[in-house]
Order: structure tokens, then C-alpha cells, then sequence
């Protein structure tokens, strides 16, 4: 199926290009908008900003492959990063992953039984002064315990699985 | 406890202090309103190199000279700020961009004239959401006031402000691998020569600078690059900057203070001291992972009077005060001056096993020493940890990292060699140790383990 951008998205795209003196410039950003509704970067997409930025479809699965932040594969509605590098390592961030890895049933770049938390492993995110700390979506939580994480893992799940129920109601 | 400044960070505690109307009796804008309006660009520039400002970002870099490096080319300028804020143990840009984004901006305003520039990029990594959404929100305000636009402040000088977001990738953080990104390509560092200021973003001579230096600009115009410098406690490393303290602390954070403090009052003044009580201080790696590691034990030896340290001799390594030079004479490097404080329950292999799991992770691939030697190392490590190493390991790893620096295009391999290098030479014997005993150092999975034997045998969770 071939991709395009909704519409309200490519005025965004028109807007950007016109900060870089190349078109490619704008592949990162563009690559970030397109992920942001496919919930991946698919192959249509990659062929969608190559024709869109007059790029070789090899030049941008390059850059798709470099960066960690690109999806090459489908993820759950939930993207739960857990950060292992030295500061929240020494406060506890390996009990954090051991734990997730438990409830969610998947090691890190899987996902949970239930389908909604894709689990992953994420290097230093600059919050070392609130350690140990996980990201989830957007949201930065920080100076967590396993319980604290526990409670805002309920009440993710809980509204995911609102919202799920009702789009399909609606289909 | 010491008297901190607050200078960089007077606003922080301004209740929304990301809005314009919050910050405005405060000041906000009015430097780049005289630096557009009343100044010559070679003023400002002159002020900046007054102010004796290092870099903020790692390497420490005059920043004034660093301006007046730009080429005279044909095409124009552009000012690229780097807020790819990812060395472990470093969360100081990040307070800059939530806490206060006008002055970053109003920063990029006053360099962009300074430098003749009539673009900027604002480079962030894209995990750090909510520094981009104020920043954005910054500019839009700004633009709204006429601070940003074709005629800033009324005048002839052009000035747009970017954010553009990276991808995930730690060497976006070197300069050139970031130009690189902005170009939308893959982030691999460039040969050097040429130097982003001759041939920069686009072929064009660049200024990059990180957000900590640029947001220092306004507060140097407004107290005088002299009465800016004068702050510190150091001769040529000018100002106050932010400093960071993680890891085994009472109270980690970020705070505000003139460049020299010493490591001992930001673990036990202002880091409220260590975490356990029964845990001494094991060692102190100074400003980000790439800085190699120093221990409390180790004395300062400088009985000659041109010693840079002489003023130190027969003193703890954490009583010297953190300085760009300062800590070159050390061994090791200033840094970002965000520190990562570890104590005695640590096992170091655990601590070079975690950063070289990020450094063969983070490699770009382009060098081999780099890519295969990152990932050597931390392989090596590995079988420490686990019960499967031996003795002469230690050796092994030093010979890696040797073979690692200075043979690749940029400084990532040397920012990967070095603090390996230091934990083997300061604590050898725990990897020999680790080699001979096979398994018994994991302090760090101790408990985790523990945690797992427990949900496993215990059923349902």
C-alpha cells in the first residue's frame, strides 16, 4: 500500500523545506512526521520521502537504519524506553528492566503479551540527576522505584485499552 | 556550605519561566536589543573573548577565538547550536531549553549578529520532547515580538532560529557527524580539515557552539566580558557554569556555580554527600564518561613550582578545583563538569562493562580501531563479568584502547580509550582479580538477580 502524509502534515512539510538550503535536509524531520502517524518507518515510507525529497530510496534507508529512534519494524501503541547506561545503572535501573522484562512477559526490542508496551533499552537520556528513570512516548518519568513504575504502567495500560475499545467500537 | 551564584540560572525558579511575559522585568531580550541595535558585531566578539568562556560542551574550546576562526567566504555564516546533550552523566543543556529557552535564544540572536550568521539551527536529540516543544514555543514568541524575523529589533540584520531534531545517535554530538545529520544524512563525523568554520553546514563556514556557551552570551554582554570572567576562581576558564552530580549521592542534580569548585564540595556540599552513609567514595569520573576516572586516595605530586598543580602538591585529586586545565594536568578532563560519583560496593568492571556496552553501541562504524575496538572491548568485559575471563585481560584491554586512539576521524575513539584506559591503570587489580576469580564481582546484578530468582519461583507476578 503506498503511503502519503495527511494533508494538515504536508503543509508542515512544505514549511520545513523552506528552513534548508537542500531538500535532504529535511529527510530527519520528515522521516519523524511520517513516523509519527504510520507508528513505523515502513518501506512505503522510505519510498514516500525518497520521491518526496528526490532522494535515492538506498540513501534514505541509510539514514533509517543509522538512527535508534526509527521504528524498522511495527511497535505496540506504547514505547517504553528504559535507560541502562552508568548513572541509572547505579541506582537501579537493571531491578527496572528485570522487572518489566517479568511483567510484560519480552525481552527489550519485544513486546508485551497484551500488546500494548513495546520494551527497549535506551542509552544515556540525559536525566542522570533523576536516576533511575524510564521514557515513555514523550513522557520523561524519573526517580523511579518498581512500584511507582507499576502504577503508571496500570494506568497507561488502562487508558490504551479504553482507547482501543472504542476506536473499534466506532469501526 | 559555599555561596552559589546565580547568574546562568536566575530565572529558573520563575514560576513558567519559559514564557516571555514571566521573564520580561527580568530582563529577557535586552542584550540582543543592544547588540542588534548599538553594537558592532567586532564589539561583541571582542566581549566573548574578554569573558574567557571555555566551551560547555567537552572539549573546552576558547569560544571567542573560536568566532573569530570563521572564514570570509561567499556564502554566509550559519550558527548551528549543539543540544545533542547525550555524554552519560550529562543533564545540564537540558534545564537551559525546559527551564529558560528565551535565553538560549536570545543567546543565538547576539552570536548570530556577532558572527555575521542570518540562520541557526538549534540541533536537539529527539528524546528530549519537552525542551523541544518550549524552545519552539520560544522562537514563536520571539517572532511574535519582532526579536526573530526579517528586521530583528527594527534593524537590517536578518535573523531565523531553527530546532531541528536528531534521531537518536550519541556521535551526533561531535561536531561534524552533527552537520552531517542536519544535511539529513547518515551522522558520521568528517575529516578535519577543513573545520566546520571554514566549511560548515551546507559548504558554508559554521559556528557550532553548545547550548550552555550561547546561553552565556546575553549575561556577558550585560555584566562586561571582565566582570563575567572575574566570577571564576580559575585564570583563563572565566564565568560560573552548570554543574551536574549523579550516581551515589544524596541529592543529585544540576546547579549553578563559578568554574572551579572542587569535586570534594560538589559531592559533599552540594551533593548532599554519599548516598549509604557506610559507603565511602570509591571513585569520581568528572565530567562525563568520556573523562577518565579519579579516586579520593591519590595525592597531587607537584614539588616543582612550574608544575601547573604546585599550588596542590601533597593534595587529594578531588581537592583540586575542576577547570579545563586544571583537569588536563590530572590525566583527565574537565568535560561537561557533570560527575558521576561511584562508591565502594561498586565493582569498576561493572562500571566499564555498562559505558563500553554504550560506546560499541554508539559507534558509528566508519573506523574500524573504532567499531571493531568498542565492541572488542566491551566482549572482553563481558567475560570478565561473567566467570570467563582471565588474568591477562587487563593487559588486553589496555592494548585495545591503544590501538584505539588517535587512529580514527574523530574523537570517539580517544573519548572511548581513555576512561577505559584509566579504570584499568587505577584499578587493575579488580580486573585481574575478575580474571582469576572468574566469577563473584557482579554488585551491580546482584540485585537484580536476587529480584528475578524471587519473581520466578514466586508465579504470577
Amino acid at each position: 500500500m503506498t503511503f502519503t502524509l495527511a494533508a494538515e502534515s504536508e503543509k508542515i512539510v512544505d514549511e520545513l523545506l523552506t528552513r534548508y538550503p537542500t531538500k535532504q535536509a529535511a529527510c530527519l524531520p520528515l522521516l519523524h512526521l511520517c513516523q509519527r502517524q504510520a507508528g513505523w518507518v515502513s518501506p512505503d515510507v522510505i519510498q514516500y520521502v525518497s520521491r518526496r525529497l528526490e532522494l535515492p530510496a538506498s540513501e534514505v534507508q541509510g539514514v533509517v537504519t543509522f538512527y535508534t529512534m526509527y521504528h524498522q519494524k511495527p511497535v505496540a501503541p506504547n514505547v517504553v524506553w528504559v535507560c541502562r547506561t552508568l548513572s541509572c545503572e547505579l541506582r537501579g535501573a537493571r531491578e527496572l528492566q528485570a522487572h518489566l522484562e517479568h511483567r510484560f512477559g519480552c525481552h527489550a526490542n519485544g513486546t508485551s503479551k497484551d500488546g500494548l508496551f513495546t520494551l527497549k533499552k535506551a542509552e544515556c537520556l540525559a536525566a542522570c540527576g533523576q536516576a533511575p528513570m524510564v521514557q515513555i512516548n514523550d513522557d520523561y518519568h524519573e526517580n523511579l522505584t518498581v512500584d511507582a513504575l507499576d502504577r503508571i504502567l496500570d494506568d497507561i495500560a488502562a487508558r490504551t485499552g479504553a482507547a482501543t475499545k472504542s476506536s473499534n467500537g466506532k469501526g | 556550605m559555599i555561596e552559589l551564584p546565580c547568574v546562568l540560572t536566575n530565572r529558573y525558579r520563575v514560576p513558567q519561566s519559559w514564557s516571555l511575559r514571566n521573564i520580561e522585568s527580568l530582563g529577557a531580550y535586552e542584550q540582543a536589543k543592544r547588540a542588534y541595535t548599538q553594537l558592532e558585531p567586532a564589539a561583541i566578539t571582542a566581549e566573548v573573548k574578554e569573558a574567557n568562556i571555555r566551551g560547555r560542551g567537552g572539549a573546552g574550546f576558547p569560544a571567542g577565538m573560536k568566532w573569530g576562526f570563521l572564514a570570509k567566504a561567499e556564502l554566509a555564516p550559519y550558527l548551528v547550536v549543539n543540544a545533542d546533550e547525550g555524554e552519560p552523566g550529562t543533564f545540564k543543556d537540558r534545564t537551559i531549553m525546559e527551564r529558560d529557552p528565551h535565553r538560549l535564544v536570545e543567546g543565538c540572536l547576539i552570536a548570530m549578529r556577532a558572527v555575521g550568521a542570518h540562520v541557526c539551527y538549534i540541533y536537539v536529540r529527539c528524546e528530549l520532547v519537552t525542551s523541544i516543544r518550549r524552545l519552539e514555543a520560544a522562537i514563536e514568541e520571539a517572532r511574535e515580538r519582532g526579536y526573530i524575523g526579517k528586521r530583528p529589533f527594527g534593524t537590517e540584520h536578518a535573523a531565523e532560529v531553527y530546532v531541528h531534531m536528531g534521531a537518536g545517535a550519541y556521535v551526533c554530538g561531535e561536531e561534524t557527524a552533527l552537520l552531517n545529520s542536519l544535511e539529513g544524512k547518515r551522522g558520521e563525523p568528517r575529516l578535519k580539515p577543513p573545520f566546520p568554520a571554514v566549511k560548515g553546514a551546507f559548504g558554508a563556514p559554521t559556528i557550532v557552539n553548545n547550548v550552555e556557551t550561547v546561553a552565556s552570551v546575553p549575561d556577558i554582554l550585560r555584566m562586561g566580558g571582565k566582570a563575567w570572567s572575574e566570577q571564576s576562581r580559575l585564570p583563563r576558564d572565566g564565568g560560573t557554569r552548570l554543574y551536574g552530580v549523579s550516581g551515589h549521592v544524596k541529592k543529585p542534580g544540576i546547579f549553578e556555580g563559578p568554574v572551579g569548585l572542587t569535586l570534594r564540595e560538589i559531592i559533599y556540599e552540594i551533593g548532599g554527600g554519599m548516598l549509604h552513609p557506610d559507603r565511602p567514595l570509591k571513585a569520581v569520573i568528572p565530567g562525563g564518561s568520556s573523562t577518565p576516572v579519579l579516586r579520593p586516595g591519590d595525592l597531587v605530586h607537584a614539588p616543582e613550582a612550574s608544575h601547573p598543580l604546585h599550588a596542590w602538591h601533597g593534595k587529594s585529586h578531588i581537592d583540586v578545583p575542576i577547570g579545563v586545565d586544571t583537569m588536563r594536568a590530572l590525566g583527565t578532563m574537565l568535560g561537561t563538569c557533570c560527575a558521576i560519583v561511584i562508591d565502594s560496593s561498586t565493582s569498576m568492571v561493572d562500571v566499564a562493562c555498562n559505558l563500553m556496552k554504550f560506546y560499541s553501541h554508539e559507534s558509528c562504524g566508519q573506523c574500524t580501531p573504532c567499531r571493531e575496538g568498542s565492541g572488542w572491548l566491551h566482549d572482553v568485559l563481558k567475560n570478565l563479568q561473567a566467570g570467563r575471563g582471565r588474568p591477562e585481560d587487563a593487559d588486553l584491554l589496555v592494548e585495545i584502547a591503544n590501538n584505539m586512539m588517535g587512529n580514527t576521524i574523530c574523537a570517539f575513539a580517544d573519548g572511548t580509550a581513555m576512561p577505559m584506559l584509566g579504570l584499568v591503570q587505577k584499578f587493575r587489580n579488580e580486573f585481574v582479580e575478575a580474571g582469576k576469580r572468574g566469577v563473584g564481582t557482579h554488585t551491580l546484578g546482584a540485585t537484580a538477580r536476587a529480584l528475578m530468582t524471587r519473581t520466578t519461583t514466586g508465579g504470577a507476578p
